[in-house]
């Protein structure tokens, strides 16, 4: 009887949650790897530190995750980051230094690029490819432009807590990516918005033709993932204590990485948030590990693309054998 | 006797997980025949095939032979090297490429290192006059028409130097006229010596072409006929494996005289030209015409699925406005579309959710989408069209093209629109799920439900509609009403050689 639940269990894992468990696989043998080699690894701060470091990645590797099971891609995100920055900063350094005005204004502008990228996208049919490629580059002309491209310093303190204090001894910003986690993930799974998104990424033209406002629905995609933007764009600045203009280049290729690790198909339809979770968490072991090995970091960006192509390339490997 | 085989496959057999897809199966296949593989969905005709072009390995034992050789570590490469070439319903061209470019794509002449354009094109020509086409090679492939593709497919295949080529379901996208050209191609391809495997799921179509026809059932092979000893009856039920009395079941349903949906001088500015008519509840109405007379374009009109119609839609005598398929579903009308791959599924998505994609606010809760109330309603319908699935939870990439197909419709009947468009329902789907289909549409009729009905099969047609317009060219070129359905006319109408009730002096 045990042997019959476990293969029923197996089936569904291999059917469902496959890239996840190979996932797991890897960084059970990074953990073991590392654990050998570094006294400190495998311990509670360091852990800590782990989930602190790709809490940003995370919260924007969510959203992408949801643009990209739509069958879109955002390449904007790190530029907007920066730009929710410098709005979140200037609010803060104003005549009227609030901080949940300045939390309200930082989600409005990640929202809002999102809007635009959505209408791009979802009205005016511009491949989403180029519609967020030329995002990223309007977002971080008006980061640079609007502040001179000097950065924003002198933050309140009760503000730098959203990055870098602590409740109850673990980091602010873990408990703001789980807090994202469970909300978006339910709503992936339980609402009709979540449940069109798929659809729209399975197949647009058979959604639409089943009675359903497609465009409506990408759109509000893309707001969603421009609000996640937001919330990554808020922590990022309260945990380097300034605006940054030129803050977050690069970030959205790493939340993309995160999504496509955790099983996340570019082309649209599939994924999970979970797995984009086990994903960043994933690429913060290896840097981690690397770092405490006092490892190169460019090294590292090496190692970080064979992780790709090997954990990416078995399931792929294993699709198409089976096909 | 086996000496003139150019093909023998013995013992072969192919398992998948859980299926055996192929059980020790011997097929012979003469020089120079025609020869019918049939079957229903699942039978293993395509299996078979994937054998004989490499693209699976059969399990230990099972040989084939070509030519009177063994062929060993067969793949796709390997069998098109030895003269197997196989046309898909999906055409291996590159559309941006010229029709010469596409015939020499596998190895384009050099001179001097360089392509020789002229040797190509030269070249091309010869091939297409050989198959007995009249293309210029110098168009591109995309601005022929379907069946001109099938043909430079073919061509470029004869190029090649085949000499075993498998059709599937070749005249699946062509028109009536376009099916017996093919069928001209074809007779001419045997008269040069070349061996043709034809797999189709019109029994019509391969009882006047084949030479001999073997037909498969549940992966066994149930005997190998001479075309000549057949009749469609009697390859039902080998296919089957049962008898049927009728090819279609009585007709219970009767239209009341209630108008439900009346549209006038429906235009779109390009294909559709003033169209109009009524739709009585109840009443299932065919729409008649050749490939290209703009039935499908009518449904997509009144469905609001493309911009820039004009004209009048009125429900119970109600005027609406449809710019959008929402509105359409808000207002009571359904469209099964013609492509239900590319149009109607959601392929990575499980039957349960297909089935209730558009009827999700019918199950929800508090503004969630209930599980339960999903399983319920995905369940009714999976038991009332009898749609074979191992579970609710099953991709309906996995099912077979009849199972999918019902599934397309109970997603509107899970929504219970009272107006149903069913765009070729039938196409690609076994015997079996399309008497199923039809005893469906006769029974959503008893509820009062009223269709629309496009299929190009025209018994099928005749068969199930109360009454049906014949298009032509973008208008409405005909009405017949039950009784006096005459297939000779109906088809005049459709050629646009005489006008509805005209005689048949023109034609």
């Amino acid at each position: 009887m045990p042997n019959k639940i476990f293969k029923n269990w197996w089936e569904k894992v291999k059917s469902n949650y496959f890239q996840e468990f190979i996932l797991l696989i890897v960084l059970l043998v990074l953990g073991t790897v590392f654990s050998i080699l570094t006294d400190t690894f495998l311990t509670i701060p360091n852990m800590l530190n782990v989930l602190l470091q790709i809490s940003i990645i995370a919260i924007l590797g969510f959203g992408v995750t949801i643009i990209i099971i739509s069958a879109g891609i955002d390449l904007s995100l790190g530029s907007v980051m920066a730009l929710v920055g410098m709005g979140t900063a200037a609010i803060l350094t104003s005549s009227v230094p609030s901080i949940p005005l300045s939390i309200m204004g930082g989600l409005l502008i990640g929202g809002a690029v999102g809007f635009v990228n959505g209408i791009n996208v979802a009205y005016i049919h511009l491949p989403a490819f180029i519609a967020t490629l030329a995002m990223m580059s309007i977002a971080r002309g008006i980061a640079l432009v609007v502040t001179n491209a000097i950065p924003i310093y002198n933050l309140p303190e009760s503000f730098l807590f959203l990055g870098s204090g602590f409740i109850w001894g673990i980091p602010t910003p873990i408990y703001v990516m789980l807090a994202l986690f469970f909300i978006l993930d339910f709503i992936l799974r339980s609402t009709k918005f979540g449940r069109y998104t798929y659809a729209i990424g399975g197949n647009e033209e058979a959604t639409r033709l089943s009675g359903i406002n497609t465009n409506r629905y990408k759109l509000l995609v893309y707001i969603v993932g421009g609000i996640c933007t937001g919330v990554a764009g808020i922590l990022f600045t309260a945990r380097l204590g300034s605006g940054q203009p030129t803050a977050g280049v690069g970030y959205e290729l790493d939340a993309i990485t995160a999504a496509i690790l955790g099983g996340t198909a570019l082309f649209g339809g599939s994924g999970n948030l979970i797995g984009t979770l086990i994903g960043a968490f994933v690429m913060g072991v290896i840097n981690n590990g690397q770092a405490l090995l006092n490892i190169s970091s460019y090294v590292q960006y090496i190692v970080k693309g064979i992780i790709v192509i090997i954990a990416v390339g078995v399931s792929t490997f294993r699709y198409l054998s089976g096909k | 006797m086996d000496n003139d085989n150019i093909l023998v496959m013995k013992n072969i057999s192919k398992n998948f997980p859980g299926v055996k897809a192929l059980d020790k199966v011997d097929f012979f296949v003469q020089k120079g025949e025609i020869h019918g593989l049939m079957g229903e969905n699942g039978a293993g005709k395509s299996t078979l095939i994937k054998i004989l072009v490499g693209a699976y390995t059969p399990e230990r034992g099972g040989e084939i032979w070509f030519k009177g050789n063994l062929i060993q570590n067969n793949s796709p490469i390997l069998s098109k090297k030895l003269g197997i070439s196989t046309i898909y319903q999906e055409f291996n061209l590159i559309p941006q490429l010229t029709v010469g470019e596409n015939i020499f794509l596998h190895d384009y002449p050099i001179r001097r290192g360089l392509v020789d354009w002229k040797k190509l094109y030269r070249e091309s020509k010869r091939f297409l006059y050989e198959v007995g086409c009249d293309i210029d090679p110098s168009l591109k492939v995309k601005n022929l028409s379907v069946a001109q593709q099938q043909m430079v497919e073919i061509t470029s295949i004869i190029s090649q130097n085949a000499e075993l080529i498998i059709m599937d379901e070749p005249t699946a996208p062509l028109t009536k006229r376009e099916i017996d050209i093919l069928f001209n191609l074809i007779h001419h391809l045997k008269k040069r010596g070349i061996t043709i495997i034809y797999i189709s799921h019109n029994i019509g179509e391969v009882l006047t072409l084949a030479d001999r026809i073997t037909v498969l059932r549940d992966g066994k092979v149930v005997n190998c006929l001479t075309a000549k000893d057949l009749d469609q009856y009697k390859l039902i039920e080998l296919m089957v494996g049962r008898t049927f009395e009728n090819t279609f079941p009585p007709r219970h349903g009767k239209p009341k005289n209630e108008i439900i949906l009346s549209v006038k001088n429906i235009s779109d500015g390009h294909k559709l030209k003033n169209i109009s008519f009524n739709l009585r509840k109840g009443e299932v109405l065919g729409l008649a015409g050749l490939v290209g007379s703009g039935r499908t374009e009518l449904l997509r009109a009144i469905y609001g699925a493309d911009p820039g119609i004009s004209g009048e839609i009125k429900l119970n005598g109600k005027l609406i406005r449809i710019a959008s398929p929402k509105e359409a579903k808000q207002n009571g009308i359904g469209l099964l579309p013609e492509n239900r791959k590319e149009e109607g599924l959601i392929p990575l998505m499980t039957v349960q959710q297909n089935i209730c994609l558009a009827a999700i606010d019918k199950v929800q809760h508090f503004g969630l989408v209930s599980n339960k109330k999903e399983t319920r309603l995905a369940k009714n319908f999976v038991t009332k069209l009898d749609i074979k699935t191992p579970s609710l939870a099953q991709l309906v990439v996995r099912l077979s093209g009849g199972n999918q197909q019902k599934v397309v419709l109970a997603k509107w009947l899970a929504e219970g629109t009272p107006i149903i468009m069913l765009d070729e329902p039938t196409r690609g789907i076994d015997v079996g799920a399309k008497y199923d289909i039809y005893v469906l549409i006769d029974q959503l009729t008893l509820e009062g439900i009223s269709i629309i009905l496009i299929t190009s099969e025209l018994p099928e047609l005749l068969a199930l509609s109360d009454r049906i317009l014949v298009m032509h060219d973008g208008r409405v070129n005909g009405e017949f009403e039950n009784e006096q359905f005459e297939t000779k006319k109906i088809m005049a109408c459709a050629f646009g050689t005489i006008k509805n009730g005209g005689d048949m002096s023109e034609s």
